[in-house]
């Protein structure tokens, strides 16, 4: 018996939809592309436009005067082992790729996680998304990324930023169940209005939390950045998929080693400047 | 006696707070048949928090509320500032009608009248000591200097004034709830709530805060609602005591009245174990002058020691065994107002039922 009419073709469904949305949206996309286009240029014509051991001497002098001196000693140490292994202008382009897909993933998933910390409804409907989200393949993403956005660095964004929004999210909502209920009563027994509660009470007790979900999104953005190679994104991932097609060990282990030092870059930096200011409550 | 006189700052009119699904249907069974507790309970399976709760708080006085855990003392004490909403009944702070005010208006009245200290001190873990106490101003938008001299001048008043930079983690569980109490004193409300500040603390300094709170709050003409769970406390602290019990209050008044006339067998109990020698007082020990006459014509009234009429047992029991005849006459403003002998004072020394007894003379 033939059975193949039972079968479940959710492509055949959806690849209409993508089309239709390319089609009647072709505006809103394009709008989206060039502003995403925009910033990206703007981050990289900034990180490129002085030569490398200028950029490392700024980066390392601001770290020192701003958050401390191993910190600036461990930045000009990761800036300069790209530099050294020579992929200076890919790490660039990473890192200005990696900033701009985390910014937009916190800028969504950080006001969703608060909603769904505060109603139950709202967590109850996202958790199916957001498991979907972080269980689909991500290359899957880069499909209709790329047909709706076409080739380049705007599709590897949109990929990575629907890669880099579970953690974050989750992890938000995590953060503001844990602060104590004692001070959100503090806030209304002070007569305190739902903004400075907000601002003055619950993100700062939810602090340690939110920077493990922003950690976990800066890597995740970082691993997704490198499979964006493969749309023609550039930056370390592109050397990443040369390395591996052209099968030269040297290249893909050089990018490799590049982008953790970018990771660990990231990663102690985003932390030092959110948690400034705050070192000795840290303690607590 | 004064303090009966006194305007009356915090007024709670018959308050009800019922938790559940069906909680509509169960206050109007409340509000339009008088249904009880157990009534709620089986016919709407809602549980009743606080039935019928009624108290007035009057300026400067420290009003203490005495339950076990799950007898609502917690949850009526948070609807005094609205923090809870109360399901039936009304509560008035300085006249006030607090359901009927719009939410900037509550968050005001809570900013610059209301005060409150909490069991878990909830001390803002990445701010100094300072920062913590001048924050409910910071929340108002007072500027740095100014609420950091009222943070200044109310954490001296709790004795920290050496600990301004340090962090909560720095501080030992008493002196946390100085800075919690230094809090609530820094936005100088007329009420401060007190929600059983001192029970998480040991035993010693817990009777040392006790009496610096009574002492603080009487210098500074506050009024304060005290939760408690311990009866020792209330009677330390409280110029009145309400026992509540399962939702309801079931007494109020004084300690002596209280501990005199517990008004049910589950009061009495509680009472039991307190000591009377430093709570009933003279005027409730004596009996009338002619009284005293009838029963001892022989011995004549102004050779009798004085006392006032607030002495308390511990010092009559003093007098007494000086006095050559076992008696000592209460005066009240040069007026001989009662006797007492040493029968009296024995029998206001023994347990509530006799107590009763001792009236009679």
């Amino acid at each position: 018996m033939d059975l193949s009419f039972l079968q479940i073709s959710p492509g055949r469904a959806l690849a209409p939809a993508v089309d239709w949305l390319n089609a009647h949206f072709h505006g809103v996309f394009a709008a989206i592309g060039r502003g995403v286009e925009a910033a990206l240029s703007a981050l990289e014509f900034v990180l490129l436009v002085l030569p490398a051991p200028a950029v490392i001497a700024i980066a390392a002098l601001a770290v020192f005067f701003l958050i401390g001196w191993r910190l600036a000693v461990l930045i000009a140490a990761c800036l300069g082992f790209v530099l050294l292994m020579g992929l200076w202008r890919e790490t660039m382009q990473a890192i200005a790729l990696v900033t701009v897909a985390v910014i937009l993933s916190v800028a969504i998933a950080f006001p969703l996680g608060v909603l769904a910390a505060r109603r139950p409804k709202v967590e109850a409907v996202l958790r199916p998304v957001l498991d979907i989200m972080q269980t689909v393949p991500p290359w899957v993403y880069l499909i209709p990324a790329v047909m709706i956005f076409g080739l380049g660095r705007v599709p590897a964004i949109m990929a990575t930023i629907i890669y880099g929004i579970p953690p974050m999210l989750r992890l938000t909502t995590l953060a503001f169940r844990q602060v104590p209920v004692a001070f959100r009563e503090l806030g209304a027994a002070i007569g305190a209005s739902p903004r400075a509660v907000l601002f003055r009470i619950e993100i700062p007790t939810a602090m340690p939390t939110l920077l493990v979900g922003l950690n976990q999104c800066i890597l995740l953005s970082l691993a997704m950045v490198v499979l964006a190679g493969l749309v023609g994104a550039g930056g370390l991932g592109a050397e990443v998929t040369r390395g591996l097609t052209r099968m030269e060990m040297g290249l893909g282990l050089r990018a490799g080693l590049a982008i953790v030092a970018v990771a660990l870059l990231m990663d102690r930096l985003s932390r030092g400047i959110l948690q400034q200011g705050r070192d000795k409550g840290g303690k607590s | 006696m004064n303090e009966s006189r006194a305007e009356v700052l915090v007024d709670c009119q018959s308050l009800w707070k019922i938790f559940g699904d069906k909680t509509e249907a169960a206050i109007r069974a409340v509000s339009e048949r008088g249904a009880t507790k157990a009534d709620v309970l089986q016919q709407f399976n809602c549980v009743v928090g606080v039935s019928g709760a009624s108290l007035q708080v009057r300026r400067g006085e420290i009003f203490c509320i005495m339950g076990l855990s799950g007898s609502g003392k917690s949850t009526l004490i948070r609807m005094l500032n609205r923090l809870i909403d109360p399901s039936l009944g009304k509560v008035l702070v300085k006249g006030e009608d607090l359901s009927r005010l719009d939410t900037a208006r509550l968050r005001e009245m809570r900013a610059r009248h209301i005060g409150m200290v909490f069991q878990s001190v909830a001390l803002l873990p990445n701010r100094t000591v300072l920062e913590n106490a001048g924050f409910g101003l910071e929340v108002q938008g007072v500027p740095r200097a100014e609420r950091n001299a009222a943070a200044r001048a109310s954490l001296a008043k709790v004795g920290l004034s050496e600990w301004l930079d340090r962090y909560p983690s720095e501080l030992s569980g008493g002196m946390q709830q100085r800075v919690g109490l230094a809090r609530a004193l820094t936005s100088d409300p007329e009420i401060i709530l007190m929600d059983e500040p001192f029970s998480a603390l040991d035993p010693l300094i817990r009777r040392q805060l006790q009496d610096e709170f009574r002492q603080l709050t009487k210098e500074l003409g506050k009024s304060a609602v005290f939760i408690t769970h311990d009866l020792d406390e209330a009677i330390r602290i409280g110029d009145r005591i309400a026992i509540m019990k399962d939702g309801a209050i079931i007494q109020t008044g004084t300690a002596e009245e209280i501990i005199l006339n517990p008004a049910d067998q589950y009061v009495a109990d509680f009472v039991a174990g307190i000591s009377r020698v430093h709570l009933v007082k003279a005027h409730s020990v004596m009996i009338p002058v002619a009284e005293f006459r009838h029963q001892h014509p022989d011995i004549a009234l102004d050779t009798l020691p004085a006392a006032a009429p607030d002495a308390d047992v511990a010092a009559l029991i003093g007098q007494i065994t000086e006095a050559a005849q076992g008696a000592v006459a209460v005066v009240d403003q040069g007026q001989a107002v009662g006797v007492i002998t040493m029968r009296n004072l024995l029998l206001s020394l023994r347990e509530a039922p006799a107590a009763q007894g001792g009236d009679h003379g």
